[in-house]
């Protein structure tokens, strides 16, 4: 219950927080404005939803048979492929390799599946020192705290917080400009590409008709880490699968647009393999590693497996009343907003990560805006309905039978009523231990002086009384 | 040469029975919105899962952003793209024009060092150039230093993407993966007839022109390098290039 425990008081501490709250709302702000003007280009939206959502709808639900292709294809092409069933033979994996590599400097793109199996701690723990290349990672790395928003990591930061960071570890001069902000980072990461002698990236798509993995980024920086050192690893995750390059053409564009107002993200990259003979650079080893860490649990729950459709866009958490209130790290999960909320409690278990499916209004804007139609908000319900049915609660079981000996009993059902309309305005001045929470923060409405039944009667007698109606 | 991995691993022989496990049980279709899509959704023959062919009729893909169906049309559509995108587009008649074109740009910015690889569309502009050339090449060792020192890099691209203005570049035939990357400002030299409408012709392109096997690295780029991470304010320049130019041939 302690990730409840955090969650309410975060999100508690959070929603007061007015001035976070608008600065959030602003940093959004843009992402609306750019998102529709992409849209809008689309001859079909709703058609290029349809089509991405099928097409990982039948890669998710083929797995079994795109997996082993993929894997095929990417061995003849002379990468190398590493299986692992959860987090600790992940860490295990990578920390073989750096160690037969003799890694002596590690610069890593942004990949979430190491956030989800916490590889830095692990690297940094044995000895080895990683830096973080894409902007928004370097700054949370340098700022000590996991990514605020898995797509906008440092979303939540201003930028004389920045100034001062750098200033800090880097000894550069304070400055306000975004852009001088920026340069600093460059100017600092470039010496550390070509230093590297071990590349780790993420992967956003697995391409089994070609064995290709796809790189999606917008910095270069994925690039650069793929390019000079020369030994490349990348993590992903085994739901990312899809079956050929026309699908591919299809999840790029929507990726960009859905996640980030773009036609297409900057760099979209597909890689094969180690250095081929008759190229002029690249790594000299390529390794691949095949997370399942829970996926097939999802996997094996129909139900949601639609939720293995997820291609980490962020539009869920974009448009999300929730997320825009209680803050990214309010949630205390790899994958934060709606569809967090959903998978989170097959990654780490229901009955601790329920609570996150309850923090939700249902208003369904996160399904709206997913580009491959995942149901996010029904599986909000179907997550408190799970856990509803492993461990019930006694309270809210026994509400539900003296509801049932009321609504069975016209005459309590009318007493009870009229009891609740004239004790109403005691209550609100009473606040008991059960109301008083949800008095908090809200107000009771006046009572109304009749029941809904006898209003509901006279207005029947008006009706065929038309002489009497208005 | 690498060893070859081994076909399948303990821990794989176990992820692969759980998924084979978990998709006993077959999950409903997705909410489709559209006639069209439903369509491509044929019920199965005797299997109880419907039978997926993916939407290939299609042809051109008619609900994604247009790319434009004559010739003309994709070079308007690119040219409006790439410039939304902040990229410079240099149209020019012939090759001997492009080399100029960058020789301007050589000397107005100054560059001392320019990096490019060997092609026919960049060669005649390496041996046309005032400042020192770095070539890179297969054959010989890779100076990750000595590219880093240089002002801009020339390549040439496998294609052109009206759609969404993107480059599709290559390890094989663009100089490998770091020149187009590396270097502060990417220059592109490319014809009018590698423009495609869209992702999907250039990937099939790829895909035909390098039957069998595809080069190590296929990259879209799409505009000069990129973030938003500091307050989600536009900055050119992350990691990547500044400045992208595309010299258009023809």
């Amino acid at each position: 219950m302690l990730a409840k425990k955090q969650f309410l008081r975060d999100a508690a501490a959070h929603v007061r927080d007015t001035g976070h709250r608008s600065f959030v709302r602003k940093a959004l702000g843009g992402y609306h404005t750019n998102r529709d003007l992409q849209k809008a280009r689309y001859r079909d939206w709703e058609h290029a939803r349809d089509a991405a959502s099928l097409a990982k709808w039948s890669a998710v639900n083929r797995l079994d048979e795109l997996l082993p292709r993929f894997v095929a294809n990417f061995e003849a092409n002379g990468g190398q492929v590493h299986w692992a069933r959860d987090a600790e033979e992940a860490r295990t994996i990578v920390l073989d390799l750096l160690r037969a590599a003799k890694a002596k400097a590690i610069i890593k793109s942004k990949c979430m599946t190491s956030e989800e199996i916490h590889l830095n701690a692990a690297m940094e723990k044995d000895g080895y020192g990683v830096v973080e290349s894409d902007l928004g990672e370097f700054i949370q790395q340098l700022r000590g705290e996991p990514p605020y928003h898995f797509v906008f990591p440092c979303m939540h930061v201003r930028r004389d917080e920045i100034s001062d960071l750098f200033g800090k570890h880097l000894g550069s001069a304070p400055t306000d400009s975004p852009e001088e902000l920026t340069m600093i980072a460059r100017r600092h990461m470039r010496r550390l590409y070509v230093d590297a002698d071990v590349g780790i990236t993420g992967a956003n798509f697995l391409v089994a008709e070609t064995g290709q993995i796809s790189i999606t980024e917008n910095e270069g920086n994925a690039r650069l880490t793929a390019a000079l050192p020369r030994i490349h690893i990348s993590i992903s995750g085994i739901e990312k699968v899809i079956e050929n390059l026309d699908d591919l053409s299809v999840l790029l564009p929507m990726l960009a647009t859905a996640g980030a107002g773009q036609p297409m993200t900057c760099y979209n990259t597909l890689y094969s393999g180690p250095r081929q003979p008759g190229e002029c650079d690249g790594p000299e080893e390529m390794h691949l590693v095949l997370l399942d860490n829970q996926r097939t649990a999802i996997l094996a729950d129909p139900e949601q497996r639609d939720s293995l459709h997820c291609i980490r866009c962020g539009a869920c958490l974009n448009v999300c009343p929730i997320f825009k209130n209680v803050g990214g790290f309010t949630y205390g999960t790899t994958y934060q907003g709606p569809i967090g909320s959903v998978i989170t409690p097959h990654l780490r278990g229901l009955a601790d990560w329920n609570h996150l499916s309850g923090a939700s209004s249902l208003c369904g804007a996160c399904t709206d805006a997913c580009p491959v139609r995942i149901d996010i908000h029904h599986h909000l319900l179907h997550n408190r309905r799970n856990a509803a049915r492993t461990a019930p609660s006694r309270l809210e079981k026994l509400g539900h039978r003296l509801f049932v000996v009321a609504a069975r009993r016209p005459w309590l059902f009318a007493a009870g009523g009229a009891m609740f309309r004239r004790s109403l305005g005691v209550l609100k001045a009473l606040r008991p231990p059960l109301l008083k929470a949800w008095l908090a923060t809200r107000d009771l409405p006046p009572a109304p002086a009749r029941s809904f039944r006898s209003q509901w009667a006279a207005r029947q007698e008006g009706r065929s009384n038309p002489a009497s109606v208005r | 040469m690498i060893a070859p991995a081994p076909k399948t691993s303990t821990a794989g022989d176990v992820i692969l029975a759980r998924i084979r496990e978990a998709l006993r049980i077959p999950a409903p279709l997705p909410h489709l919105k559209s006639h069209a899509a439903e369509a491509a959704v044929a019920p199965a023959a005797g299997s109880g899962l419907p039978a997926l062919t993916v939407l290939p009729a299609e042809v051109g893909r008619p609900w994604l952003p247009d790319g434009g169906e004559t010739s003309a049309e994709r070079v308007r559509i690119l040219t409006e793209n790439l410039e939304k995108l902040r990229a410079v587009v240099l149209r020019v008649p012939d090759v001997a024009a492009a080399a100029a074109a960058i020789q301007v740009l050589v000397r107005e910015r100054g560059w001392q060092r320019v990096a490019g690889h060997a092609h026919d569309l960049v060669e005649p502009v390496l041996t046309a150039l005032p400042s020192a050339v770095h070539r890179v090449e297969a054959a010989a060792r890779f100076d990750k230093n000595a590219l880093e020192a240089c002002d801009a890099g020339i390549t040439a691209c496998e294609a052109l993407v009206a759609q969404t203005g993107s480059i599709l570049v290559s390890s094989r035939t663009c100089g490998g993966r770091a020149l187009s990357i590396l270097p502060h400002v990417h220059v592109v030299v490319a014809t009018v007839d590698q423009i495609v409408a869209t992702v999907g012709d250039a990937l099939h392109l790829a895909r035909d022109r390098h039957a069998g096997r595809m080069p190590s690295m296929l990259s879209f780029i799409t505009g000069p390098s990129r973030t938003g991470d500091i307050e989600r304010i536009l900055v050119l320049g992350a990691h990547g290039p500044k400045e992208l130019f595309v010299v258009l041939v023809g």
